[in-house]
C-alpha cells in the first residue's frame, strides 16, 4: 500500500467511525433539537468518510470506496483510537468529540494546503463542518462544565476518562514524515500548541481542569485498535460480508 | 354566535389561525390530532434508526440518516404547530408517556432486514404522503402549513424507499426474497394506517363537518391501494392480498379485509414492539434529565461568549 493512499485511508477511517459513533445517537439524544444536531454531525462525517474513500479508492484502484469502508478487517482500520471510544452518557460523547473536533479544525486547516490537489479541497470542504462541530462541543463542553452540581463532575470524569486518547492525535510516524518532506501531509505536532489553546481556554470557560498526561495510548494509525472496534465492524459491516456479490 | 361565524369562515375555505376563536370541540380534536401526528414521526425515527448503523453502503447510511435527521424536524415542526393551540411541548411528552397520546401504529412493527428500510419509505411514507397531501387543504393554518412544508421531503424519501425495493427485488434471489418478505409484513399494517372503517370511525365526528379531516379514511386508503398496486407489479413483487383484483366498474381496486384484531391490538398498546418504542423513548428521556438541568443552569448564569 502506498504511503499516500494509508495516509488518506486514516483520514478517512476517522471520520467513518465517529461518524458511526454519532449514529448511533440517533433517537436518543437529550432533546428533539440535540437529535438533530448529532443526527448533522454524523451526516457530514460520513459525507467527508465518503470523499476520502474516493480518492483512496483512486489511489488503490481496484477497491470501491464501499469495499474499503465495509470489507476491511480491524487490523486494516488506521483510524484514530479515540474516534472508536463508546458514546457513554451524553457527556463523554462531547468531551470525545470536543477533543477531536479541536484536532480535526487544525489539521483540515493545515491539510487545506497540501501540495496534493484532492487532499486539499476535501480538507478545504470539510473545514466548515468541522468548525461547526466544534462550535458545538465547546458550547456543550461549558453547558455541562459550568451547569449543575452533578454535570460538572460528572463531565470532568469523562474529560479524565479520555484524555489518554489526545497523544496519538499529535504523533508523527515514517508515512507522516514522507509525506510532509513532499509537502503533502500536515505536521501533526506543530498544531499542538494551538491544539492546547482551544483547549485550555475552552475548559477554563467550562470550569474544568485539564488533566496530567499520563499514559497515551497509541497504535489506530497503525492498525492497533481499542477492542470496541470489532464490534462496530462486526455492526457495521454485516450486510455486505453475508451478500457478498449483492447490489444494494 | 360565534358558532356560526366560525362555521361560515370554514365553509368558505378560510384559515382558522392561532388568535381566532374555534369551538373546544375543535381545539381538542386539533391537539390529539397534531400531537399524534408529531408523536409519530418522533416514534417512526426508532424502526428505521435500528438500520443506520448497518446500513449496506456509504450512499444508503447518508440517505437514511438524512431521513430520520428529516423526520425529527418534521416532530419539531408538528410540536410548534400542536403548541399554537395553547399546549406545551412538555405536556405533550408527558401524554405520550401515560400512553394517553398515541402514535401511527405502524411504528410498532419491528424491521428485521433491510429491505424493510425499502418498505417502510415506499409503503409507510407514501400512506403518509396520501394522508398529508389531504391534510394540506386542512382548515387550521398552522397544520395546512406545516403539512405543504414537510410532504415535499415526505415525497422524497418515498422515491427512496422504492428505490431500495427496487434495487432488492432486481438483485440476487436472497435480495428478492428479502423484499418480498418485507413487503409481506408491511403491506397490511401500513393498509391499516388510514384507521378504521368510517363506519367504525368514533372520532371522526365533526372532523369532516369542520374540515379538518377532507376525506375519508376509506377514501385515503382506496386512493393509496390503487397507486401502490401498479408501484409493486413494476418491480415484480407480490401484494400479500389474495382478493385484491381491479374493479373495472369502480375504476378501483378491489382489496380484502384488514384484521381489525390485530390493529384494535396494536393501537391498544399490545403490537410487537409498543412498549419497547415507548420505554426506549422514556429512557432516552430521563438519560437526558441532567442535560437539559445543565442547559437550563447555565443559560441562567450571565453570559461569556462561547469559544471557537
Amino acid at each position: 500500500m502506498s504511503s499516500l493512499l494509508q495516509y488518506t485511508l486514516r483520514i478517512a477511517d476517522s471520520s467513518l467511525i465517529l461518524g458511526q459513533r454519532m449514529s448511533e445517537w440517533c433517537a436518543k439524544g437529550p432533546t428533539l433539537e440535540e437529535d438533530i444536531a448529532l443526527s448533522n454531525i454524523a451526516l457530514d462525517l460520513f459525507g467527508q468518510a465518503n470523499g476520502f474513500y474516493e480518492y483512496a479508492a483512486e489511489l488503490d484502484g481496484e477497491k470501491s470506496a464501499d469495499d474499503l469502508a465495509f470489507l476491511r478487517n480491524e487490523r486494516e482500520f488506521f483510524n484514530h483510537q479515540i474516534v472508536e471510544l463508546e458514546n457513554g452518557h451524553f457527556g463523554d460523547t462531547i468531551v470525545r468529540n470536543f477533543l477531536h473536533d479541536g484536532f480535526n479544525f487544525l489539521f483540515y486547516t493545515e491539510l487545506a494546503k497540501s501540495k496534493d490537489e484532492t487532499l486539499a479541497a476535501l480538507a478545504a470542504k470539510s473545514i466548515k463542518e468541522v468548525k461547526y462541530h466544534l462550535r458545538h462541543t465547546s458550547n456543550w463542553l461549558i453547558r455541562l462544565g459550568d451547569g449543575t452540581e452533578e454535570s460538572n463532575p460528572k463531565v470532568q470524569t469523562s474529560l479524565n476518562n479520555i484524555w489518554q486518547f489526545t497523544g496519538e492525535l499529535f504523533e508523527m510516524d515514517e508515512i507522516d514524515n514522507e509525506l510532509l518532506s513532499a509537502g503533502i501531509a500536515v505536521d501533526n505536532a506543530s498544531i499542538k500548541s494551538e491544539w492546547d489553546n482551544i483547549v485550555n481556554k475552552t475548559l477554563k470557560k467550562a470550569k474544568l481542569s485539564r488533566p496530567e498526561d499520563g499514559y497515551m495510548a497509541t497504535g489506530g494509525k497503525k492498525g492497533m485498535h481499542t477492542e470496541h472496534l470489532g464490534f462496530l465492524l462486526a455492526e457495521m459491516q454485516f450486510l455486505q460480508r453475508a451478500h457478498p456479490n449483492a447490489k444494494w | 354566535m360565534n358558532e356560526t361565524i366560525f362555521q361560515k369562515r370554514i365553509d368558505a375555505e378560510k384559515k382558522i389561525e392561532p388568535k381566532d376563536w374555534m369551538p373546544d370541540g375543535y381545539r381538542k380534536h386539533l391537539i390529539r390530532q397534531i400531537s399524534q401526528h408529531a408523536h409519530s414521526e418522533v416514534i417512526g425515527m426508532q424502526p428505521e434508526g435500528n438500520w443506520i448503523s448497518r446500513a449496506p453502503t456509504l450512499r444508503a447510511k447518508m440517505i437514511l440518516l438524512a431521513k430520520v435527521q428529516d423526520e425529527a424536524g418534521h416532530g419539531l415542526y408538528l410540536y410548534s404547530a400542536c403548541e399554537t393551540l395553547g399546549i406545551s411541548r412538555e405536556e405533550l411528552i408527558q401524554q405520550l408517556h401515560d400512553e394517553k397520546a398515541k402514535y401511527s401504529s405502524i411504528f410498532n412493527y419491528p424491521t428485521l432486514s433491510w429491505a424493510d428500510m425499502g418498505a417502510i419509505g415506499w409503503l409507510v411514507d407514501g400512506a403518509a404522503i396520501v394522508n398529508q397531501v389531504s391534510l394540506q387543504r386542512t382548515s387550521y393554518g398552522p397544520y395546512s402549513r406545516g403539512m405543504i412544508k414537510i410532504c415535499k421531503e415526505e415525497s422524497f424519501h418515498q422515491r427512496q424507499g422504492y428505490e431500495i425495493m427496487a434495487q432488492m427485488a432486481s438483485g440476487t434471489a436472497k435480495q428478492k426474497e428479502m423484499a418480498q418478505d418485507a413487503l409481506n409484513r408491511f403491506w397490511w399494517p401500513s393498509i391499516m394506517m388510514f384507521g378504521p372503517h368510517d363506519a367504525d370511525s368514533p372520532r371522526t365526528g365533526n372532523a369532516i363537518k369542520w374540515k379538518i379531516k377532507r376525506q375519508t379514511n376509506d377514501e385515503l386508503r382506496q386512493s393509496f391501494i390503487d397507486k401502490t398496486v401498479e408501484q409493486a407489479e413494476v418491480i415484480g413483487l407480490e401484494i400479500p392480498d389474495p382478493d385484491l383484483k381491479w374493479n373495472e366498474e369502480r375504476g378501483h381496486y378491489d382489496f380484502g379485509e384488514m384484521d381489525w384484531e390485530e390493529f384494535w391490538n396494536v393501537v391498544n398498546g399490545n403490537g410487537p414492539c409498543n412498549k419497547q418504542r415507548l420505554a426506549h423513548h422514556k429512557k432516552a428521556h430521563d438519560d437526558g434529565a441532567w442535560v437539559r438541568d445543565a442547559a437550563k443552569a447555565h443559560a441562567k448564569k450571565p453570559k461569556i461568549a462561547a469559544t471557537n
